[in-house]
């Protein structure tokens, strides 16, 4: 068969997937499944790579046959699948009697409880050895059980480039033994990642990156983990309520606090507390904090700033962060007036993301509307995103209408 | 996890360094650069970080709205327009960095006596999407 030929074929097997995923299937069932399949695998002596490789064909049948003929059990039938085509793409290629081989020289891997097995997954794909952009999806692959078209199209690039990344990122952590535990911090560097850089494809990378962090938190006793999840939940609880409905963005302060999800804010409220109780404070439960403290704001004039900044002293204290200083300055300007965020502004290096749309809120905010323009056009040339280039040529043109009247 | 569109002039660069027409070369060099050029993609392919691309011809026109119920204005090719775009690639890479990096690597094709051309490419980040976290 013609490559392009291969293409539309795969197209088509993909078209039916995603036709079959919308019918019945229930997707993040299926997907929760993945993780545990692939340490089965591993388990019984496939190398990482090939059980991973493994699974995603068992996937794709999955979300092909299921809705007509679903299984009584499904991670039995993923098991099943799963083995047999390792074992097929194991004996089909020649080349590959070397891994055979191996595995029959390597001494079994002792017996793993299957909790385990994800979790060591988490710390493969998040593997320091990977760039972030392969760590993210190598992890939405292996631990989230997306197809490779799927975080294709979430990151809009093409289907090959995604697979070439993907299997580039398995090569990479080939030699990376499944036996000892990780770095947290790093898996929650690429799930956060997940959570906030994602474009918005036919997958809920939010949804997902919640999924995949409450699915953590059930496997690792670390108040971290509950701090990002606790963050995660909190800034979700308020995405219906950011954009309006012609998209353009909603600043915190003009949100419709009606619109947040108060079922998210109830249980990030409570996995924050839980997790602060522990008395093992980190970066990610002091930015939930923060979040938490909006959160409660039943109006942008009634938010704590006094205690927002003191939970940025904390967060700059752990990280250090220049970032972090210039949300501070912000806060502080909420809290001790203008002028007083102008003066911890100062300090600041002027390159820094969102300092010039800082300065030109702090100094509307002062009144000097005039400096303030300037700087909402200035800050609009240098925003990094649509949504926010617009928001803040708004901004400008606002003030300079009322210039002219 | 950011895009940039990386930007070949047929002119309004500044002049590159093996700055020679390729008309001027000989058949082997064009063939050797256009080899670069595709070796260059695929290794982008290989490495999960390539987009799209396209070369674009030079004869183009402009055209304006003038008014409704009336056809476009059209006006042009300009033989000397000064700014003219030869083709572009995007790439989805880790950072700035590596953009700039792949640039360069691109800048280096080799051109008149096999040498590399060091021509000037324009790197231009595409926008992303707003994050969820600002505060």
């Amino acid at each position: 068969m013609s490559a392009p030929l291969d293409d539309a074929v795969d197209d088509a097997v993909d078209d039916a997937v995603d036709d079959a995923v919308d019918d019945a299937v229930d997707e993040a069932l299926v997907r929760g499944l993945v993780p545990g399949v692939i340490g089965v695998l591993v388990r019984r002596g496939a190398d990482f790579a090939a059980a991973e490789d493994a699974v995603q064909d068992a996937l794709l049948e999955a979300l092909r046959t299921w809705p007509a003929d679903p299984p009584r059990d499904p991670r039995g039938w993923l098991v099943t699948v799963a083995w047999r085509r390792f074992l097929d793409a194991t004996r089909a290629d020649a080349a590959r009697r070397r891994r055979e081989d191996r595995v029959d020289e390597e001494p079994e891997p002792g017996p793993v409880p299957a909790a385990d097995d994800t979790l060591q997954l988490y710390f493969l794909c998040a593997h320091p050895s990977l760039t972030p952009s392969s760590a993210v999806a190598l992890t939405l692959r292996a631990v989230g059980g997306l197809t490779t078209r799927q975080i294709a199209r979430a990151y809009l690039v093409p289907e090959a480039t995604m697979a070439q990344r993907i299997s580039r990122a398995k090569r990479t952590v080939a030699g990376v033994r499944l036996d000892r535990p990780g770095d947290v911090g790093t898996v929650l560097r690429v799930l956060y990642l997940v959570f906030n850089e994602g474009y918005s494809g036919d997958v809920d990378l939010v949804a997902e990156a919640i999924r995949l962090t409450r699915q953590l938190a059930a496997a690792v006793d670390d108040p971290e983990v509950a701090g990002l999840l606790a963050l995660m939940l909190l800034h979700s609880a308020r995405r219906a309520a950011r954009t309006a409905p012609d998209g353009r963005l909603v600043p915190l302060a003009e949100q419709d606090r009606s619109r947040w999800d108060t079922a998210a804010i109830t249980e990030g409220v409570a996995v924050l507390q839980a997790a602060l109780a522990r008395d093992r404070l980190g970066e990610y439960q002091a930015q939930a904090a923060i979040a938490a403290l909006h959160a409660d704001a039943r109006s942008a004039e009634e938010t704590d700033w006094v205690q927002v900044v003191e939970w940025y002293d904390e967060l700059l204290r752990l990280t250090g962060s220049p970032v972090v200083r210039l949300n501070r300055a912000v806060a502080v300007g909420e809290a001790d007036g203008p002028r007083a965020g102008l003066a911890e502004l100062a300090g600041l290096d002027p390159t820094l993301p969102r300092y010039t749309a800082a300065a030109a809120h702090l100094h509307e905010r002062d009144n000097d509307l005039a400096t303030a323009a300037r700087l909402y056009a200035q800050a609009a040339r240098e925003a990094t995103d649509t949504a926010e280039r617009d928001h803040l040529v708004r901004q400008a043109a606002r003030l300079n209408t009322l210039f002219r009247a | 996890m950011a895009k940039y569109l990386l930007l070949k002039h047929y002119r309004g660069a500044p002049a590159a360094v093996n700055d020679v027409p390729m008309d001027r070369w000989t058949p082997e060099e064009v063939d050797a650069h256009i080899r670069y050029m595709t070796d260059f993609a695929d290794r982008l392919r290989g490495t999960g970080e390539f987009v799209a691309e396209a070369a674009l011809a030079p004869d183009g026109l402009w055209i304006r709205s003038d008014g409704e119920g009336r056809p476009p204005v059209t006006d042009g090719p300009f033989a000397e327009t000064k700014d003219l775009i030869a083709g572009w690639m995007i790439i989805d890479v880790d950072g700035r960095e590596r953009a700039i990096e792949l640039a360069g690597e691109l800048s280096a094709a080799p051109g008149k006596g096999g040498e590399p051309i060091h021509e000037w490419l324009e790197v231009r980040p595409l926008y992303g999407e707003p994050p969820l976290v600002t505060e």
